[in-house]
């Protein structure tokens, strides 16, 4: 039957609102890692025992097993015990999966800030939490942007697990369609640009703002 | 020269400080009255910067008290902070804040700890600045400024804490030699005002100039105390006859 690649500009519209699906599980994906990702990070900071192994137990589990397997313990396994929909088992499944990661990339980027620079802000009279406020993360946040930028875009590419929970979102699109008149090439090829396309602008933003944080450095 | 107060600034009673098996400090005893200003020698891993460190507990000592102004420092969080205001700190390495200006440096601590209204914080730091001669560099990042410049405005953020004693912990170990004379001429300055002031440092020419006093410490103990004339041109203990030789 051969290809028809006419179908790709003539299809391409159809799939904006599946994008748009994808997109809000991944920001929500992110937004979920980026804020829990952050507690995690001090727990595995933290002198306090217990909340050190916690966090790291955390961290090697979800690290340790594929992100389709958690995503399917939140919406089958946890079905017996509550019923989740598919859009939120989706964005608790891969915000938790994010978080693990984020966690690692802020804990590497805290203790990449040479230890003078806590030592100088208490030295001024500073709490270990004003010093951490004002003086560690943001010197962080700044070293962790290039390696949140890259989780990122794992983070938008992993949304299209979804779609094996049937969240409506670009591959399932492209599979639904695809198996409605055999064209899966044409379809898999469109998904594909929508996800080059939201990837491009992701990157085009995070090296933005790299290079704005770089200001004040030689 | 006598311009010792009777009122003890800073009182160091028998401080222990061990890095594993490897006692750094033994025992160490001394007083810094107000206005004094006090510099500490000896040969490296003497132990000199981990005297300083564990008076304003950057270093927790294993025994032993820390006065400052008569007043014992218990070692809580709340105790340590409220005596580290007081006391200013200056690092080999400067460690300035990279991420803000010069002037953002040096109000950090005035606005944030103190919680001085920026209005005010600002004249005070222009004129530390204009001080340190650096008025003209407030907006720069650090990032962009000598070693030597980096210092003086790590002195001035230190200065803007107001402190009653400052301790200099190599402060010039990491300049190039031209720019040392810079930051000592700070220091200098300092002295004269009558900030009480406590140094390590291998600078034998600010020793002899400024100091009200010398201590030198080897392997952990102070070996020898005493002003900066009988010090240079008598010492008594050997140790201090074959470090003097060595580096002058």
């Amino acid at each position: 039957m051969g290809y028809d690649f006419s179908i790709i500009f003539e299809k391409f519209p159809i799939f904006l609102p599946a994008a748009l699906e994808t997109l809000k599980i991944a920001a929500a994906a992110i937004i979920v890692g980026v804020i829990v990702g952050l507690f995690i990070a001090f727990g595995r900071l933290s002198k306090i025992k217990i909340i050190y192994y916690l966090s790291t137990a955390y961290v090697t589990i979800i690290r340790g097993t594929p992100i389709i397997l958690q995503l399917f313990i939140v919406y089958f396994g946890l079905a017996n015990v509550i019923k989740l929909d598919p859009y939120p088992s989706a964005i608790i499944a891969f915000g938790a999966h994010n978080a693990a990661y984020i966690a690692e990339i802020f804990r590497g980027a805290i203790l990449s800030i040479d230890k003078g620079q806590m030592e100088a802000a208490r030295s001024i009279g500073m709490t270990n939490f004003l010093a951490m406020r004002r003086v560690v993360l943001p010197q962080a946040f700044k070293r962790a942007v290039p390696n949140l930028g890259n989780q990122f875009i794992i983070a938008v590419k992993d949304s299209s697990l979804a779609s094996t929970i049937a969240v409506r979102e670009l591959l399932l699109k492209s599979q639904q369609l695809g198996s409605s008149n055999f064209r899966f090439m044409e379809y898999l090829l469109i998904a594909g640009i929508y996800y080059l396309i939201i990837t491009g602008i992701l990157s085009i933003f995070v090296n933005k703002i790299e290079k704005r944080l770089a200001v004040n450095e030689r | 020269m006598a311009k010792r107060s009777d009122n003890k600034m800073l009182r160091v009673s028998s401080i222990n400080k061990s890095f594993g098996d490897n006692q750094v400090l033994k025992d160490i005893d001394f007083t810094v009255y107000e206005g004094e200003v006090v510099v500490v020698i000896g040969p490296s891993g003497s132990g000199k910067s981990t005297l300083l460190r564990c008076i304003n507990f950057l270093e927790k000592s294993e025994s032993g008290n820390i006065y400052f102004q008569e007043e014992l420092v218990e070692n809580k969080e709340v105790a340590i902070n409220k005596m580290r205001q007081s006391v200013g700190m200056v690092f080999q390495h400067f460690y300035l804040f990279p991420h803000m200006t010069v002037l953002q440096n040096i109000i950090e601590g005035p606005t944030q700890v103190k919680k001085m209204k920026k209005q005010e914080a600002i004249p005070f730091a222009e004129e530390l600045l204009d001080k340190v001669g650096l008025l003209d560099k407030k907006d720069f990042y650090p990032a962009m400024l000598s070693g030597g410049q980096k210092q003086r405005v790590a002195i001035a953020r230190a200065l803007a804490m107001k402190p009653k004693l400052m301790l200099f912990d190599e402060p010039t170990s990491a300049l190039d030699p031209e720019l040392v004379g810079d930051v000592l001429t700070v220091m200098n300055k300092l002295a004269k005002e009558g900030m009480t002031m406590l140094v390590v440092t291998h600078e034998m020419g600010f020793a002899k100039e400024v100091a009200d006093r010398i201590i030198f410490m080897d392997e952990g103990r102070i070996v020898e105390e005493g002003n900066p004339d009988s010090f240079f041109i008598k010492p008594e203990n050997p140790r201090v006859k074959e470090f003097l030789s060595c580096i002058i």
